[in-house]
């Protein structure tokens, strides 16, 4: 399979009151086309920094160094108008709050035929009749009158919904849903997860999927990445990852997914502690200080990514499973 | 069996001509923890804020240890505040970013123990620090400057500061990394054994509020649709819409293999709550039932008991209990 993106040596770092900040270290990863790529991690990890850097959305106080080819043109660094071709046509991204991602004063019908216009050039007439077609292929509802509707009209998984047809308005390569669902009620959720399963069968587009939580990820999935402290920690096929989750950060992520199927515990399951601070530059493992196999060896060597088989990769010394 | 100390009779809550809240009737006991579940929409946090008389009800009563809390004026409300608590959903905006830490803590003290001075105001806010998890260093930072798992333990100290006798969590995880929800889950666990204190715990995620209740309501459409005590809702739920909720709670172990999560085609599809004006006769959640049938859509259903602490309201419960 071609990658669609490449992503190479990647690094973010902010400058926060004269200190700079580790946001994303050393990140290599590729999406293959038609592929759905799971992104996990908690807050703060530089899950969403990986792919705001590779959009160019990244803040002003932030840079970005390494590669990342879309397609094979590179995008760090490219011009603002030449970035703006790719983004919101072959490239696009669905963000957490589909609230604040809408325009609030302008009709739904407006906002998304003028992706149509900017990008494609086509008459408002054209693309009122598109605005109207892409809001059939998500399934909105009476979709005639959603369009004379105002976000705040909508609900917020039926917003959400809008957003994802925005995104699929120029037939993107590749969409990233940075947590699409983390706002909406289970029940929205798993139509949502539904849905974007079903749109990249149909349309045979890539999908990058961010979240933090697990659950999420696996219901829609090939393979899955995930993340701590700015830095992947393990990737393999979304399967095998979660049934043999190698990285013991991987295996407690798992065990605190809240489920109705084990027996219930007097208490919850949860990670200890806190993900560390961007700042914190210890020589050795960054989840060693929450790792229930922490050795001496894990706080003075950091353990490097490496090859398990060809589609498997851990960052850690002591893995659960070879 | 401990005291009753809720007592919620036939509370209704009208936006307008729309009811947001229809009869909804139960009991608390002191130190049991109900959970309250359903979507967005749904009248979770309108029942909350009902019964803490934030907003004002259209009829029915709240009775707290004997005194209605609807009609009392307000002085006799005002002095009631202490007991009745609550912690909020977005742990950030549901604290004064211009208040550190210590004076958000100090707050209620000043208002409800006004003779404490402030040396002892100190050590209380310290204590509470250290319970929940956080260190006293902390108490001369402000809000801004903690994660949202720390702002949320910060919620829950200024919640428990009076040692309240009922503490309402309004969606407290929902907004939290799954990694850290049970942190949070953990701690109202161990501080509700530790104060004995009464909780109504709302979510929209059912795995979530198994953890902790000790019973279950699920509401739709501002309309109780089934009560029951734990264990029992989750072998034997009845309500279709309790069946729904429990199916849509992802689990990582679940094959994909192009199953679908949501088995129901009218859900798929992408139908959202009703409107609540199109409910106004009927069981409201006829249109999205799969077992709906042409009496539903005739009469509502009233709230039946179908076995000890089980109570559905669906015309066909009879025959659901043994599907």
């Amino acid at each position: 399979m071609t990658p669609t993106l490449v992503i190479e040596s990647l690094q973010v770092t902010y400058a926060v009151a004269g200190r700079s900040l580790a946001a994303v270290r050393d990140v290599s990863l590729a999406v293959s086309s038609r592929e759905c790529l799971g992104i996990v991690g908690e807050s703060g990890s530089g899950k969403t920094q990986v792919f705001m850097a590779a959009m160019g959305l990244l803040a002003k106080n932030a840079r970005a160094s390494g590669s990342a080819r879309f397609d094979g043109q590179e995008l760090l660094g490219l011009a603002p108008q030449a970035l703006n071709r790719v983004r919101g046509s072959k490239l696009t991204m669905v963000f957490q709050d589909p609230m604040t991602s809408l325009t609030p004063h302008l009709k739904i019908g407006v906002q998304l035929a003028e992706v149509l216009v900017s990008h494609r050039e086509l008459s408002w007439r054209d693309a009122k009749r598109a605005a109207l077609q892409v809001l059939e292929r998500v399934r909105v509802p009476e979709p005639q009158r959603r369009l004379q509707q105002y976000p705040h009209e909508l609900s917020g998984g039926l917003r959400q919904r809008v957003m994802i047809g925005m995104s699929l308005l120029c037939e993107p390569k590749l969409l990233i849903a940075d947590e699409p669902t983390s706002a909406l009620d289970v029940t929205v959720q798993a139509q949502l997860i539904d849905l974007l399963d079903a749109l990249r069968h149909e349309l045979g587009m890539a999908i990058v999927l961010i979240s933090h939580d697990l659950g999420v990820v696996a219901g829609l999935a090939d393979r899955i990445l995930v993340m701590y402290a700015g830095r992947v920690v393990e990737n393999a096929r979304a399967s095998e990852l979660l049934q043999r989750a190698r990285h013991p950060y991987t295996a407690l992520l798992l065990k605190c997914v809240p489920n109705l199927r084990e027996a219930r515990l007097e208490r919850m399951p949860c990670l200890p502690g806190q993900a560390p601070s961007p700042a914190a530059a210890e020589p050795g493992c960054a989840f060693a200080p929450r790792c229930p196999r922490m050795t001496e060896r894990c706080k003075a060597e950091r353990p490097p990514l490496r090859d398990i088989h060809e589609s498997a990769q851990v960052a850690c010394h002591y893995p659960l499973f070879p | 069996m401990s005291e009753v100390l809720l007592e919620v009779r036939n509370l209704c809550v009208d936006f307008g001509a729309l009811a947001a809240l229809k009869d909804v009737s139960f009991d608390l006991r002191q130190g049991e923890t109900l959970g309250l579940v359903g979507e967005s929409g749904s009248g979770k946090s309108t029942l909350a804020r009902a019964i803490l008389r934030l907003i004002p009800a259209a009829r029915g009563s709240v009775m707290w240890r004997g005194l209605d809390l609807l009609s009392c004026d307000a002085a006799t409300l005002r002095r009631q505040r202490r007991d009745l608590q609550m912690v909020f959903q977005d742990p950030l905006a549901s604290l004064n970013p211009r208040m550190t830490v210590g004076e958000t803590l100090g707050e209620p003290l000043k208002i409800f123990e006004p003779a404490l001075s402030s040396l002892e105001r100190r050590a209380r806010i310290d204590d509470m620090l250290e319970r929940v998890g956080l260190t006293r260093t902390m108490a001369d930072r402000y809000p801004h400057e903690f994660s949202g798992g720390q702002c949320q333990r910060i919620g829950i100290a200024r919640a428990m500061m009076l040692r309240p006798k009922l503490l309402i969590c309004d969606e407290p995880v929902s907004s939290l990394d799954v990694s850290i929800q049970g942190q949070i889950v953990n701690l109202l666990l161990d501080l509700q054994r530790e104060f004995d204190t009464a909780m109504l715990f709302i979510s929209h995620n059912l795995a979530v509020v198994r953890h902790l209740s000790h019973r279950v309501l699920v509401i739709y459409l501002g309309r109780l649709v089934e009560i029951a005590a734990r264990d029992q809702l989750f072998a034997a739920p009845i309500h279709p819409y309790t069946r729904e909720l429990l199916a849509a709670v992802p689990d990582p172990t679940r094959a994909r293999a192009g199953t679908p999560m949501v088995a129901d085609a009218k859900m798929a599809a992408g139908e959202q709550l009703p409107a609540l004006d199109q409910v106004a006769c009927g069981c409201a959640f006829r249109n999205r039932c799969a077992y709906a049938e042409p009496n539903c859509a005739l009469s509502a259903p009233e709230l039946e008991q179908v076995a000890a602490q089980h109570a559905v309201a669906c015309h066909r419960r009879r025959e659901l209990v043994y599907s």
